[in-house]
């Protein structure tokens, strides 16, 4: 009986080529739509998360001033270091950080970049791998070695594509430095900045050599990374009473200095990019809805055509559950075809798009799966209660039905 | 003619509606068919003819009285227990041809065979016998948009007859068609009748239709007005 239905069903679809094709036409829409949105936006959120976590995922900096554009006010010195490190509980490990640019130069290529002086642990705090070479050493730092260890865009740009950076010279202003690595690639941090556009070199060579500032009252800011699983909001509250303390700061001065929680630009951006996926769910969810009444819409207006033919099949013997089974098998066809071919829509332009949008392909089954029931629902529904109905007649009405 | 009834009623009465737009189409019909009769039923329209022959073909049910067709009670039946005895006993042809649309005639005759479950080879061999012998194998491919109307009722009649049936409904099976169609249609009703003796019963309200027929019963007011054995079927064949 069952493989009777699914016959006489194929054949059915087969003669209506131009109704099973619309049907299937809105499926396929509504599914391609929820289906690429959410996959986007989910590929975009995982890009942004990626960004932050090759910061450094539970990264602190302490800054002087307040925000972005804080210039004049006062810099660390060694001993707010020492006291943070030894007075605020939590922390894992800080490092000391100076930047300053000049242009990089090698044989006849030059690119002005960011130079970074820091110890040897910064690598570690802010998540850097090593792609050739090594970091620099706690020695290195010591002696105020000519060493450094450069980014991917500066051994693409500087040196050449192909040329393995390491054991060559590379020459900032007036000193020349060895470069003993090459860092793997971050890529673009979430705000836009190439984070692999940079020399770091250790701090005391930046301030002997370059910057002319060999005193160590001059650290821009200070890397901190907590111990895994304390709360970073208790180790920022610490530094902040600590370090107001230490600048002798009143009641009623404001800080001049500012902790910034990589932790907390993760979750902000990350809740911002969640709005958007959810924004595109929500006007995918309202095509795909759409193309669940143009399934409707092509279901009720071949009713009447159906209902005769289910007269014509009942009169000539078939049970009313046959052309049930029948109407089912179709309307579960149809949307299946559908939603399958939908996904495979979807995937097709996911993977377009990716390219444009930048954001990987991430297959997410719970949405392909909601949105092919959700599809298939409607479908079944609407091409099988039709049916339901006109079985329900005696044959003679169901012929006459106009 | 000594064999047993084929069709057996017993004041059967059918009524639509309820309350004050309650409308009695048959008011007690008593009615006995042999096997391998034709009989023509005719009456006026609104007389009860068309509810009767629905009562006949177990398309529908009768409020009261009692239906025996070859030996079983059919009021006793449910819906489905109806379908199985159209499917295996009874053909149908209609007015309206009722023919499934953008389907090859073919496939239109091969539809019985479909709900009895015999195998695509079976069902083809068939249907194509059943094709010819209405003389419309070279139009199998064809659908009925694209046969005339007496094509269409030969398909129709093709399809009737492929399950074997031991009796052939026809309501108003001449309706919708000329005058030449009519007669062709009726000469291979007949033939159906004499040479594999299925049992015919039709609806009309043509004589000269109703003319081809053995027996004609007459309906009025949802009654059998009369009865009789047609004098004049002797239609050379």
């Amino acid at each position: 009986m069952f493989f009777n239905a699914f016959l006489i069903a194929l054949r059915e679809i087969r003669r209506n080529l131009t109704r099973a094709f619309l049907t299937v036409v809105g499926i396929v829409i509504g599914v391609a739509a929820v289906v690429t949105m959410v996959t986007l936006g989910r590929g975009a959120t995982e890009v942004v998360k990626a960004q932050i976590s090759n910061m450094g995922s539970n990264l602190l900096i302490l800054r002087p001033g307040q925000g972005w554009g804080s210039r004049g006010a006062p810099q660390f010195s060694e001993s707010d270091l020492v006291a943070i490190k030894n007075q605020v509980p939590g922390i894992r490990s800080l490092s000391p950080f100076v930047m300053t640019n000049s242009p990089a130069v090698y044989l006849e290529k030059a690119r002005n970049t960011d130079i970074q002086g820091t110890s040897a642990n910064y690598f570690e705090i802010a998540n850097w791998k090593i792609a050739t070479g090594r970091f620099f050493t706690d020695e290195e730092v010591k002696e105020g070695a000519a060493v450094c260890v450069i980014g991917e865009t500066i051994r693409k740009e500087v040196f050449g594509k192909n040329v393995d950076a390491v054991g060559k010279r590379v020459r900032l202003k007036a000193m020349s430095l060895l470069v003993v690595g090459v860092t793997a690639a971050k890529g673009q941090a979430g705000y836009g900045d190439d984070l692999d556009d940079n020399i770091i070199t250790p701090i005391t060579t930046v301030q002997r050599r370059l910057t002319g500032k060999p005193n160590l009252q001059s650290i821009n800011q200070v890397m901190i990374s907590g111990n895994a699983g304390y709360p970073t909001a208790v180790i920022v509250s610490d530094i902040y009473s600590l370090m107001r303390e230490r600048r002798g700061l009143t009641k009623n001065e404001e800080n001049n200095f500012s902790v910034f929680d990589s932790l907390q630009l993760a979750d902000a951006i990350s809740s911002s990019t969640r709005v958007m996926t959810s924004l595109l769910g929500a006007v995918a969810g309202v095509s795909l809805l759409v193309g669940g009444i143009g399934i409707m819409n092509i279901m009720l207006v071949s009713v009447t055509e159906r209902t005769r033919e289910i007269g014509i099949r009942l009169a000539i013997g078939a049970r009313g559950r046959e052309v049930l089974l029948q109407f089912l098998v179709e309307a579960v066809t149809l949307s299946c075809v559908g939603g399958i071919a939908g996904i495979l829509l979807a995937y097709a332009l996911c993977r377009g798009l990716a390219e444009v949008v930048g954001a990987p392909f991430l297959f997410d089954p719970k949405i392909n799966i909601i949105a092919f029931v959700f599809s298939a629902a409607i479908g079944i529904i609407f091409g099988f209660m039709p049916a339901r109905r006109a079985a329900a007649l005696d044959p003679i009405d169901a012929l006459r039905h106009e | 003619m000594t064999q047993s009834s084929l069709i057996e009623l017993r004041g059967i009465t059918k009524t639509y509606g309820t309350g004050d737009a309650v409308f009695n189409a048959l008011n007690g019909i008593d009615l006995n068919i042999s096997a391998g009769e034709f009989v023509a039923i005719m009456g006026p329209s609104g007389s009860g003819k068309s509810t009767l022959m629905n009562l006949l073909g177990c398309l529908d049910t009768p409020t009261s009285g009692h239906y025996s067709f070859q030996g079983i009670a059919v009021e006793t039946l449910n819906k489905d227990q109806r379908s199985l005895i159209r499917r295996h006993a009874l053909g149908f042809i209609f007015q309206g041809f009722n023919l499934l649309a953008r389907t090859s005639a073919l496939e239109n005759v091969e539809l019985p065979l479909l709900y009895r479950g015999y195998s695509g080879k079976q069902r083809h061999l068939m249907a194509r016998k059943a094709l010819a012998s209405v003389g419309l194998l070279e139009k199998e491919r064809n659908t009925p948009a694209e046969l005339s109307g007496g094509q269409q009722q030969r398909v129709a009649i093709a399809r009737a007859i492929v399950t074997n049936p031991a009796t052939l409904f026809a309501d108003e099976p001449t309706g919708n068609l000329d005058s030449r169609t009519t007669h062709e249609i009726m000469h291979l009703l007949l033939e159906l009748n004499r040479e594999h003796g299925i049992t015919v019963i039709m609806v009309t309200h043509e004589d000269d239709v109703a003319a081809y027929a053995q027996r004609i019963v007459r309906v009025k007011d949802g009654l059998v007005a009369s009865d009789e054995l047609n004098p004049s079927s002797n239609p050379a064949t």
